[in-house]
């Protein structure tokens, strides 16, 4: 049995007063699609930079690759991240944004180093956007030049904060299949949050539900089992589009 | 009631009980007025009475006047009386329904105010983690600063240059024209005084030492501080706020190391090129009152203010201009960098990094003063 790629235990997220999750613990598998689900505000962005390492837990312990060493700003990060945003840098063109890192981490020569923004273009279907401004794409095109961008180093693991939000669904369904053919052929390891059911069922293998009111995980595993055999009814209300009663009110009771 | 499309009857229906009949079309243009009208209507309202608002007449009814009529509601039920909806057509029902007007009231939570004393403690203690911050900050550049002195290689120098010319270089006219008239007004002003003495000459004394020991660095460190300075704070203020420095993070770039340091480095060497710039251009500035006004020559002018000046005199300034360059880049890159909540955080930033840069330029300058005149500099 491998070790897992990424091991949270006892993780508790929060500032202050305020605490989103309390000792929560999972593992994600190499080659996992693995998906955060949950209500809006129940700390799955969140999360999602707790595993990046931009918060630091109030508990608890992530590791990635067996270690807690911390990546950010120091050295070349063994995880390449999407940001919801896209978060392209404003100032520089879309193959300087993706040449950066290739610039500072590796020796390449700087025609390899073009080829290789190149093809990671070409692979998200942007091939006329390197001499373009971020100011210039649309949404969707932000959102595959940032998973380019991502995928410069060649990481094995990649965070997704809602890649298909704001997408239309022809451009969804894209991604998606994007998403899968890159685990499928080069066995990245995907985590992400996303809203979509369809691209959840679709591509995701395996997933976590938070829960904001009891701050914790309630639902493991694949999403279609939970879907078809959960006996949890937030669970199934989320899987199956049914507000629960907190939020909306029921219909109306029919008149005598 | 005239004007209006509703209608308001009161039917008193048994000890404690009452019911508000309401009719017509009950619209939010005439909300205002129904608002009014119920309040009075149900003002005496109290303890354990009842109160039905019969809706059987109401032909139309829009989200805004439901919105009232269900506070309207709640406000009873909160005063210990109790008030529901009835006979409502299924059409009125939905809406009472979707403004839960159909609900039972729940306690509301009162948000205790704050005492004054609470709020100049919590001012004084945020102050106070400001200011911790700032210094934190300016540690934590030193430490970068002597990172990039032992390892040149990591700093990112590509961005020095760019950095320079639009600081530096595209500031040129701007520290031109505030020098030439600070120098002109300087003489104007001098002239005034020293023509009464017959000592129209000493305006070059005086507008060549204020100018280079004082008001050149000032100026053009005040005019810095709101080119690059505001727009270093707005620049990484967006940044911030569009996820780009959590990008940089994650992608092994320390936002100290790559933004701020090149902008302190550009800045220093910027802003003691552009005192020296505009010292001389004050000087001008001088030259020109005295040689229009006070009948004295150009030749005769510049002598006196070389004779006035000495080499300490303009490397003071530069010293200053050094420091200036350092807090004015400091500040507004910590400020940029603490940016949170949109586009509202980052105006909010620029605005206070330009005041505290303004604060420490001042402070910094008479810390110098201070110090140049306890040891005779």
């Amino acid at each position: 049995m491998t070790n897992p790629l990424i091991k949270v235990s006892g993780l508790t997220m929060g500032w202050d007063t305020t605490i989103l999750l309390k000792d929560a613990s999972f593992e994600v598998e190499q080659g996992d699609i693995f998906v955060i689900l949950g209500g809006s505000g129940c700390g799955k962005s969140t999360m999602l930079r707790y595993l990046i390492g931009l918060e630091e837990p109030m508990a608890g312990t992530i590791e990635i690759n067996g270690t807690r060493e911390a990546y950010l700003e120091v050295g070349r990060p063994p995880y390449g991240v999407m940001f919801q945003s896209g978060a392209l840098f404003g100032s520089m063109t879309v193959g300087e944004n993706l040449a950066l890192s290739l610039d500072q981490w590796t020796d390449l020569p700087p025609d390899a180093i073009n080829a290789i923004v190149r093809a990671k273009l070409r692979l998200v279907g942007l091939t006329d956007a390197e001499d373009k401004l971020p100011s210039e794409l649309s949404g969707g095109m932000k959102k595959r030049a940032a998973i380019a961008r991502a995928m410069v180093l060649e990481p094995n693991l990649i965070f997704l904060d809602e890649p298909s939000a704001g997408l239309d669904p022809v451009s969804a369904v894209e991604l998606d299949e994007l998403i899968l053919s890159l685990n499928r052929a080069l066995g990245l390891t995907v985590v992400m949050v996303t809203h979509e059911l369809e691209s959840i069922f679709a591509i995701g293998k395996n997933c976590i539900m938070l829960d904001k009111t009891t701050r914790s995980i309630i639902a493991r595993g694949d999403p279609r089992e939970l879907r078809d055999h959960s006996e949890d009814p937030r669970v199934r209300g989320f899987f199956n589009r049914q507000p629960s009663s907190q939020n909306i009110p029921p219909p109306a009771p029919t008149a005598p | 009631m005239p004007g209006t499309r509703y209608a308001l009857n009161q039917v008193e229906s048994g000890a404690g009980s009452r019911s508000l009949e309401l009719g017509g079309v009950l619209t939010f243009a005439e909300s205002g007025q129904l608002w009014v009208d119920l309040s009075k209507n149900l003002s005496e309202v109290g303890q354990g009475q009842r109160i039905d608002f019969d809706m059987s007449k109401v032909e139309q009814v829009d989200g805004g006047s439901m919105a009232l009529l269900v506070q309207l509601r709640a406000d009873l039920h909160r005063r210990g009386a109790s008030a529901e909806f009835v006979g409502a057509a299924d059409q009125i029902q939905e809406i009472i329904h979707l403004y839960r007007g159909d609900v039972r009231v729940g306690r509301r939570n009162k948000r205790r105010a704050r005492s004054g004393l609470e709020q100049v403690g919590a001012s004084t203690l945020a102050i106070l983690a400001e200011f911790q911050q700032v210094f934190g900050f300016f540690g934590q550049a030193l430490l970068a600063m002597v990172g990039v002195i032992a390892r040149p290689g990591t700093a990112n120098w590509k961005d020095v240059t760019p950095t320079m010319e639009k600081t530096g270089a595209d500031a040129v006219p701007i520290v031109i024209l505030i020098n030439f008239l600070v120098g002109f007004v300087m003489a104007f002003q001098g002239a005034v005084q020293l023509k009464q003495f017959g000592a129209n000459i000493y305006v070059a004394d005086l507008v060549g030492l204020s100018v280079c020991r004082e008001l050149g660095p000032l100026m053009t460190a005040i005019i810095l501080c709101g080119r690059s300075g505001a727009a270093f704070a707005a620049e990484i203020g967006s940044m911030k706020v569009s996820e780009e420095i959590d990008a940089l993070r994650t992608m092994g770039f320390g936002p100290m190391r790559f933004l701020v340091l090149p902008r302190t480095i550009a800045l220093m060497l910027v802003l003691p090129l552009l005192t020296l710039l505009g010292d001389a251009v004050g000087i001008l500035g001088g030259l020109f009152v005295g040689v229009t006004t006070l009948d004295l020559t150009i030749v005769g002018y510049l002598t006196e203010t070389q004779k006035a000046l000495d080499a300490w005199d303009i490397f003071s300034g530069m010293i200053k201009a050094v420091f200036f360059a350092l807090v004015i880049a400091l500040i507004s890159c910590q400020q940029g960098l603490s940016t949170t909540g949109g586009a509202e955080g980052v105006g909010k930033r620029t605005t206070s990094s330009v005041v505290s840069i303004l604060f420490a330029i001042i402070l910094v300058d008479a810390g110098f003063t201070i110090f140049f005149h306890a040891f005779d500099l």
